[in-house]
C-alpha cells in the first residue's frame, strides 16, 4: 500500500468499517463480510456496473447506487439490504428472465448457473412481466465452443476478459440496451474469427449458459470458478 | 330437433381433448368428433436450439412419459453423431424405459380406468375415482398405488429423479448404475410380478364372470363389443426375434386377421409408410398407413397393438400371457377394451426383461457413452412409449444447430381409430331423450381405454370438472349435465 493512500471509515449497514480511498463500496463491503449479490462483477476484472444487482442505499442520495463503481468517502452510511433494495433487485432479475429465452430446464448450465442461483437466493418465484420471446442465434461455429444469445445476460464479463487478461479483444458488443449483443471481431460467427486464442476464459467467466463447451448435454456444464483469481495470483507473483 | 352433445373436458386422462356428439331429429348419434384443443408447437419452438439440448427439451412434451421422448430424442441424436452407444448405455437406457412403461401402465390401469370396472361405468363421478377404488377394493388399489411408485422409482435411481430426468443424452446415458442399485430394484421384482399376477387374475376373472370362458355372459360384454372393436391396421416395433420390444427394432404392420402387411420397416423410412392427414376442426393429426391411403389406411399402436403384431413376447411369464390373450379371437384383438388386458401383460412382460437387463454383467460398467460431434445432419429416433411408437426426427445444419423437426406422438397414431371409437360407443349407447351421465361416461371410457396423452400433460391428479351440454343447432341450451 501507497503510504499516501487516506483511509476513510464510513458505515456499511450500521456497522463501523475503515477504508483505503481508492476503493469502492463493494471492495470494502465484501472485505468485512458483508454480502452484496453481483452478476457483472468479477474480481480481477474491471468494473462495468451493468447488471445493477449490487445497487445499495446511500444516505443523502435519492438514487440507488452501483456499490461496484461507487468510490467510498468520509462519512458515508450505506445500506445494502434495505426492502426497497431487494425488491428492485428482484425485479431487475425477473427483466433478465423476461428479456430472452432463460430456459433453465434445458440448460447445461443447469445447476451451475449464477443467474438461476441468485433467483433462488432472492427468492424469485414468477416473472411478473410479459416474456418477450425474442428470436435470437446459436453461434455454434466455433470449434470448442458455443454462444447462445438467448442465455446471454449482457454483463460483458467475456469481454473484459478476453481483452484484459488474454490480450486477444476478440468479444465485443454491439448495440445498445435491449439490443445489446456479444459480438466476435467485426460481427462475424466465432468460427471464422481470426483473432480468438481458443483459451476459453470467456467460457469460464461466463455467469449463465450464453457460453459453453461444445458437447456438453443439459446439467453438464460446470463453470471453473477459480480459474480467474488463480491466473490474477500468478500474474501478480511473476511480475 | 338435432342436437349437440360436448363433453369437455374429458375426464380421466392426460391432457385436455372435449367430444362432440351431433344428434339427429331422431335422437340418434349423426356425429362424433374427437377434439384435441390444445396446440403445442413443440417442432417450431426448437428450431435454432442445439441439437444436444433436444432430448430434454421435447421429454417436456410429455411429464407422463417423458423417458419416451428422451429416448426417441436420443436415438436421433445418437444418428446426428453416427455413433454406436455402448452396452451399458443401451441396457440403462433400456431399464429406465421398462421403469416408465410400468409405471404409466399402473397409472393408466389402476387409476384411470380401474374406477370403471369396480365402482361401475354408472356409478355417482364422485366415487367412480382411484378413492373409490380404495373403499370397494383396498388391496387393488395399494397394488396400483405400489406398482406405480415401484416403475418411478427406478427412473429415479437410474436417471436421477421421476420426471423429466437429464440422465439420458445423446451418445448413451450420462451416469452409470452402482450394483447397490442394480440390487435395489432386483429386490423388489418379485414382489411387483406377485402384484401384476394377482391384478391379472382378478382381470380375468372379472371379465370371465367367474370362469366362463363365454363373452356373452361378461358383465363388461357390451363395453368389449363397442369399444373401437373395428378391423384396423396395427403397428408396433418388433425385434429381430419377432419380440416384443419397446426400445429397438424394425416396424411391422399387421391387418385385423394378424397377417403381416409390412415388416422389417426401418424406422428411419417412416415417411416411406406413414403420412399425416390434417382436419380442420382438431390440432392433432391423422396419421395413416401411406400404401393403403386416407382414411383405409387406419392403425392402432400401443399395447394392444404391440401384442397383435409381435410372434412372442420373449419372457416366460408374458408368454403365457400372450397365448391366452390369442385366445380372445381367431385374428387380430380388435376391441378397444382389451387395451387394458394388454396393458396389464406387458407391466408383466417389463419386469420379467428388467430381471434379466439387470443380470447382465455389463450393467453396472462405467462406459456408458459415445462422444463425438455432430456428423450427420439428420436423425430418426424410434422408441415405444406407453401408449405406442413415438417418432422423433431431427435436422440440422453442419454446427448441430436444429433446423428442422418433426415429431408423431404415439396418441396421434390412434386418433383416427379413436374416432372411430367415440362413433361407435356413442352410438350403442348415447339413445333417447335424455342423456345419462353413464352413457356419456362410456364414450369418455373408449378414449381412456387408448390411454392417450393429449397435451401430454401431468394431470395425474386433481378434480376435473366436465360439463355437458346439449344444444340445439342455433346454440339453445336444452339439456346440462355437470360433474367435479
Amino acid at each position: 500500500m501507497s503510504s499516501t493512500v487516506k483511509i476513510k471509515t464510513l458505515t456499511i449497514d450500521d456497522r463501523q468499517v475503515g477504508a483505503r480511498e481508492d476503493q469502492t463500496i463493494l471492495e470494502v463491503a465484501r472485505e468485512n463480510g458483508i454480502k452484496i449479490p453481483t452478476l457483472c462483477y468479477l474480481k480481477g476484472l474491471s468494473p462495468y456496473g451493468g447488471c445493477r444487482m449490487c445497487i445499495v442505499e446511500v444516505a443523502g442520495s435519492n438514487k440507488l447506487l452501483p456499490s461496484c463503481m461507487t468510490a467510498v468517502e468520509e462519512g458515508m452510511v450505506v445500506s445494502t439490504q434495505t426492502e426497497k433494495i431487494k425488491k428492485y433487485r428482484k425485479s431487475l432479475l425477473e427483466l433478465y428472465f423476461s428479456e430472452r429465452n432463460h430456459v433453465c430446464s434445458v440448460c447445461a448450465t443447469n445447476g451451475y448457473c449464477e443467474l438461476q442461483s441468485m433467483a433462488q437466493k432472492v427468492e424469485m418465484t414468477h416473472v411478473h412481466f410479459p416474456y418477450m420471446y425474442p428470436h435470437l442465434e446459436v453461434d455454434a461455429t466455433h470449434e470448442r465452443f458455443v454462444l447462445d444469445h438467448n442465455r446471454c445476460i449482457a454483463c460483458t464479463r467475456c469481454v473484459r476478459v478476453c481483452d484484459e487478461i488474454e490480450g486477444a479483444h476478440t468479444l465485443d458488443i454491439k448495440d445498445r440496451g435491449i439490443n445489446v449483443r456479444i459480438i466476435t471481431d467485426l460481427d462475424q460467427p466465432w468460427g471464422e474469427s481470426d483473432t480468438c486464442t481458443q483459451c476459453g476464459k470467456c467460457v469460464h467467466v461466463c455467469p449463465t449458459g450464453a457460453l459453453i463447451e461444445r458437447g456438453k448435454s443439459v446439467g453438464e456444464m460446470s463453470k471453473r470458478k477459480q480459474l480467474l483469481p488463480y491466473l490474477t495470483k500468478m500474474r501478480e507473483a511473476h511480475k | 330437433m338435432s342436437k349437440t352433445i360436448t363433453i369437455e373436458p374429458i375426464t380421466r386422462i392426460e391432457g385436455h381433448g372435449k367430444i362432440t356428439l351431433m344428434l339427429d331429429d331422431n335422437g340418434k348419434i349423426d356425429n362424433a368428433l374427437f377434439q384435441v384443443t390444445q396446440f403445442r408447437g413443440f417442432e417450431k419452438l426448437s428450431e435454432g436450439r442445439r441439437f444436444r439440448e433436444m432430448p430434454s427439451l421435447m421429454a417436456r412434451v410429455c411429464g407422463i412419459c417423458p423417458v419416451a421422448h428422451l429416448l426417441a430424442g436420443a436415438k436421433a441424436c445418437d444418428e446426428i453423431l453416427a455413433v454406436k452407444v455402448p452396452e451399458t448405455g443401451l441396457l440403462i437406457r433400456q431399464a429406465i424405459n421398462l421403469g416408465q412403461i410400468i409405471q404409466s401402465h399402473a397409472l393408466s390401469f389402476f387409476y384411470l380406468s380401474v374406477p370403471d370396472m369396480v365402482v361401475g361405468f354408472d356409478a355417482n363421478p364422485m366415487d367412480r375415482n382411484i378413492l373409490g377404488v380404495l373403499k370397494k377394493n383396498p388391496q387393488m388399489a395399494s397394488d396400483g398405488i405400489r406398482l406405480r411408485k415401484f416403475g418411478q422409482s427406478i427412473i429415479e435411481l437410474l436417471a436421477g429423479r421421476r420426471v423429466h430426468p437429464a440422465a439420458i443424452i445423446a451418445g448413451g446415458v450420462s451416469d452409470p448404475c452402482s450394483s447397490e442399485v442394480r440390487d435395489k430394484i432386483l429386490a423388489d421384482i418379485p414382489e411387483m410380478m406377485r402384484i401384476v399376477q394377482r391384478n391379472l387374475d382378478w382381470y380375468k376373472q372379472k371379465l370371465n364372470q367367474n370362469g366362463s370362458s363365454s363373452l356373452r355372459v361378461s358383465p363388461f360384454v357390451e363395453e368389449i363389443r363397442s369399444f373401437a372393436n373395428m378391423k384396423s391396421l396395427f403397428m408396433g416395433l418388433v425385434n429381430d426375434d419377432g419380440e416384443l420390444d419397446f426400445y429397438d427394432g424394425k416396424i411391422r404392420f399387421v391387418d385385423s386377421s394378424r397377417k403381416i402387411v409390412a415388416d422389417k420397416l426401418e424406422p428411419a423410412d417412416y415417411q416411406n409408410y406413414i403420412a399425416e392427414h390434417v382436419e380442420k376442426w382438431t390440432y392433432l393429426k391423422f396419421p395413416y398407413y401411406k400404401p393403403m391411403g386416407y382414411p383405409k389406411g387406419m392403425y392402432r399402436v400401443g399395447p394392444l397393438a404391440r401384442l397383435n403384431v409381435i410372434d412372442r413376447c420373449g419372457t416366460p411369464q408374458a408368454d403365457l400371457e400372450l397365448s391366452e390373450f390369442r385366445g380372445l379371437s381367431s385374428g387380430a384383438v380388435l376391441s378397444s377394451f382389451y387395451y387394458h388386458h394388454a396393458r396389464l401383460i406387458e407391466i408383466l412382460y417389463s419386469l420379467e426383461k428388467l430381471e434379466q437387463l439387470l443380470a447382465e454383467p455389463a450393467f453396472t460398467s462405467t462406459k456408458t457413452r459415445a462422444t463425438a460431434g455432430p456428423n450427420n445432419l439428420e436423425g430418426v429416433g424410434m422408441a415405444e412409449a406407453p401408449r405406442g411408437t413415438l417418432i422423433h426426427h431431427y435436422k440440422v445444419n453442419e454446427h448441430g444447430v436444429m433446423q428442422w423437426a418433426n415429431l408423431i406422438i404415439a396418441s396421434g397414431h390412434n386418433n383416427m381409430a379413436m374416432n372411430y371409437g367415440i362413433m361407435q360407443v356413442a352410438r350403442h349407447f348415447v339413445k333417447g331423450e335424455k342423456i345419462e351421465e353413464g352413457m356419456l361416461n362410456r364414450v369418455e371410457a373408449v378414449i381412456r381405454a387408448f390411454d392417450p396423452c393429449l397435451s401430454c400433460s401431468t394431470h395425474a391428479a386433481g378434480k376435473m370438472p366436465l360439463k355437458i351440454e346439449l344444444a340445439r343447432p342455433d346454440g339453445e341450451i336444452v339439456h346440462t349435465l355437470t360433474q367435479g
